[in-house]
């Protein structure tokens, strides 16, 4: 039998004060304050007493207030339930709480916890709990070992602040894990984590079923694909989709985001990167560490990390294991929803979409892509409206929008000297391209226009367009000119 | 002293049957089971353990049996049982003393659940036979339908494992429904979790010095460690589901059968 000094100890400090008071009568509920005692300091009064709330992912429980450690007491149920893995897939999960990941537990440093385990009557196995956050043998599994129809209790002091995982160690314990027996367990330090506008719970984790990736029906356990570490699926929070569409996380723009992410396993390391987003700080494997600026960071099997960025843009963020193959074909993405306002200084969206054009060669053909049949302009303004698109597809990636070049680089088509002294030889330079030196509003440009493959009519179309805007000197541009012109005059 | 007088009383109790069955060479509706040796799961080292010739129960015990037994032996009714003979909750599922069950007929030929380990005992001995000891039940249980040892066989590995991929079902198959193995003997895997004799020592088989090095305790890597194949899941499982219990509890898919020596000359054959 143990014995426990503090116990002892306590009761010694009890029964003195009792005296102290005068209170003589025996009806107190003198050994539930006894337990409530603590290491290192006997306090004057006792620590209160909380029931922990406990959270379905990918909720958070809200942050810790308290100044000082309290007594918590953690109930924790284990069911085995059949859930979707998969659109039109079963799986027999087993599970903390009810979920895959189990409940978020949020503590703090130095808090006595009295932790509950029951195992549901209609349990088939026994399972326990190693909780990464306990210091001592086995996290707690030798002490929370329970048959189904059972509970145990056992108690510990969380003596180490930071985000721990949690899972069954009953065995075999790979296959207890690959079932779904994993969760999170915050232990915040004394005087918080700092505020931040949103928190959410995701974790990672690997599943054997005997059928491929989206058979039907309910799946087993397949223990070769286990053994040989092989998954048929890698997911956050459990399912396939359990975070993304309807169900995926969201913010607004400007707000600050945390997530705790954890890695079950039970066998893959996580790669963990948001598509779009730079993570301002990372606590790499959930310690107090801040590493900033932080693009994809490892989250080992059995291990968590927290991810903290603010989202300054409007879209979609993509979670992912960068080992993309987990994302496209075995289910790992999840999704964060960011709405609100542009931030076109951030980010300005597509700004243009050209043909890749290398330096220094010759005068090139660039091929077309393939059109539906062009249209045909019957007037002046239907040409100018053409020629605006073909202007936008061809021309604007180096002329720029308003025609007005990038000074060095591309010549101006705004109010260019060179552009309205000589129609045919724009229709010339279009038609063929243009290679060398040439004298812009008094710029000298040297440099490569490739030949694009245009017809006569868009070559009309987007020279006419052209020269009606941007200060130029008007006019139309016909097909027939083209037809003649770019036959006569090749540079 | 009150409490001692209290648990010999009912430890007296326990031992009475009023029932004893005449015994045969091989009762009806047992099984031989040719000894051997084997390796268990657990053995600290391959030394193979011997087992000696045994007969076991071909079924596992019913509702309806077990029911038979309780009207022969009031003290082992729901409302009757002592506390530290059985949980609270034995017979979980049964309405009232007599009634096995809302839908009684279909669950007559279903393994009895909800029944700790001395009530087992005390069934067992006043057929006249006793629990299987682990090394005994694991032996049987090695077997698959066509080979006495299938250790090894993935096959058979994974058709045990397909079980726990299942949620429990409603009602309880019937016994005779479930896997038949090579011996004769229905529901060794698949059906329900079983009481041995000496379920509680699961981690300390063989001699006993072994026993002091062992801090085997089906937790995280030390599950592995002493393990004699660690691709044998399921005999995992029943070792970790033994380990967890304690005499009295009483739980919803563990059921029990008997067994009992061979008092014969004759080897089995």
């Amino acid at each position: 039998m143990k014995y426990s000094p503090i116990k002892g100890l306590s009761r010694t400090l009890l029964a003195a004060a009792l005296l102290g008071t005068g209170i003589i009568s025996c009806n107190t509920n003198q050994n539930q304050n006894v337990k409530y005692a603590t290491i290192n300091d006997v306090p004057d009064k006792e620590p209160e007493v909380i029931e922990a709330v406990l959270t379905t992912p990918p909720m958070v429980p809200p942050p810790i207030t308290r100044k000082n450690p309290a007594k918590v007491i953690v109930r924790l149920e284990v069911t085995e339930v059949v859930k979707e893995i998969a659109e039109g897939v079963n799986y027999t999960f087993w599970t903390f709480g009810g979920s895959v990941p189990g409940k978020f537990i949020r503590i703090r440093q130095n808090d006595d916890v009295e932790f509950h385990l029951m195992n549901h009557p209609d349990s088939k196995n026994p399972h326990n709990i190693d909780l990464h956050a306990v210091t001592g043998p086995g996290g707690g599994a030798n002490a929370s070992f329970t048959a189904p129809g059972h509970e145990t209790v056992f108690n510990f002091k969380a003596l180490n602040p930071g985000l721990y995982v949690y899972h069954c160690a009953t065995a075999p314990v790979g296959m207890h894990i690959a079932n779904g027996m994993y969760g999170l367990i915050l232990v915040e330090p004394e005087g918080g984590l700092p505020p931040v506008d949103k928190e959410y719970y995701v974790m990672q984790g690997d599943f054997y079923t005997k059928g491929k990736f989206g058979e039907a029906g309910l799946q087993p356990f397949d223990m070769e694909k286990a053994l040989d570490e092989h998954p048929t699926y890698v997911l956050f929070n459990g399912s396939v989709g359990a975070l993304t569409g309807d169900n995926a996380l969201t913010a607004k723009t400007g707000e600050r985001v945390r997530l705790f992410v954890g890695n079950g396993g039970p066998s893959l390391i996580s790669s963990f990167h948001a598509i779009g987003e730079i993570f301002d700080k990372v606590y790499p494997e959930g310690g107090l560490n801040i590493n900033n600026n932080v693009q994809t960071t490892l989250i080992p099997a059995g291990g968590a990390a927290i991810a903290e960025f603010k989202v300054e843009v409007p879209g979609s963020l993509i979670l992912v294991d960068h080992s993309l193959f987990r994302t496209f074909n075995k289910g790992a993405m999840a999704m964060l929803k960011v709405e609100g306002q542009e931030n076109k200084e951030v980010f300005a969206g597509q700004t243009s979409s050209k043909i890749y054009l290398p330096e220094g060669a010759n005068a090139q053909e660039m091929p077309s892509a393939v059109k539906p049949v062009a249209s045909v302009a019957n007037n002046l303004e239907q040409r100018v409206n053409l020629g605006k698109a073909v202007y936008a597809q061809n021309c604007q990636a180096c002329h720029q929008a308003e025609g007005q070049g990038i000074a060095g680089a591309f010549p101006p088509l705004a109010k260019s000297d060179y552009l309205n002294a000589d129609v045919s030889r724009a229709i010339g330079v279009v038609a063929h391209g243009l290679e060398g030196q040439i004298k812009v509003n008094g710029q000298v440009y040297n440099s490569t226009m490739p030949k694009i493959k245009l017809s006569d009519e868009e070559i009309a179309n987007v020279l006419t367009y052209v020269y009606n805007n941007w200060g130029n000197k008007g006019g139309e541009v016909t097909t027939k000119d083209v037809a003649r012109i770019k036959t006569t005059i090749v540079h | 002293m009150i409490p001692g007088l209290k648990l010999l009383t009912a430890f007296l109790l326990v031992g009475i049957c009023s029932s004893l069955q005449a015994q045969k060479t091989i009762p009806a509706g047992m099984q031989p089971i040719k000894g051997g040796s084997f390796v268990p799961l657990y053995g600290g080292d391959t030394i193979p353990l011997e087992v000696n010739d045994f007969l076991l129960d071909q079924y596992p015990v019913t509702n309806s049996d077990y029911k038979a037994f309780i009207e022969a032996n009031p003290q082992w009714k729901k409302s009757a049982v002592k506390k530290i003979f059985a949980d609270a909750g034995y017979l979980r599922s049964w309405p009232s003393d007599v009634v096995t069950g809302p839908e009684e007929e279909k669950i007559a030929n279903s393994p009895v659940t909800n029944v700790s380990w001395f009530a087992a005992k005390a069934y067992c001995e006043c057929q006249g036979k006793r629990l299987p000891t682990v090394k005994e039940w694991e032996y049987a249980a090695l077997a698959s339908d066509k080979k006495a040892n299938a250790s090894g066989d993935a096959a058979f590995y994974q058709q045990s494992l397909d079980w726990y991929s299942q949620p429990n079902p409603k009602y309880l198959p019937p016994v005779n429904s479930s896997f038949r193995n090579y011996y004769g003997v229905y529901g060794m895997i698949g059906l329900v979790w079983e009481w041995t004799l000496d379920y509680n020592s699961s981690l300390l088989v063989g001699e006993s010095r072994a026993n002091s090095s062992l801090d085997r305790q089906l937790f995280c890597g030390a599950g592995a460690s002493g393990a004699k194949d660690v691709e044998n899941y399921v005999a995992f499982m029943r070792y970790a589901f033994r380990s967890s219990l304690k005499a009295n509890y009483t739980v919803a898919n563990l059921g029990f059968r008997c067994a009992k020596d061979v008092k014969t000359e004759k080897p089995i054959q």
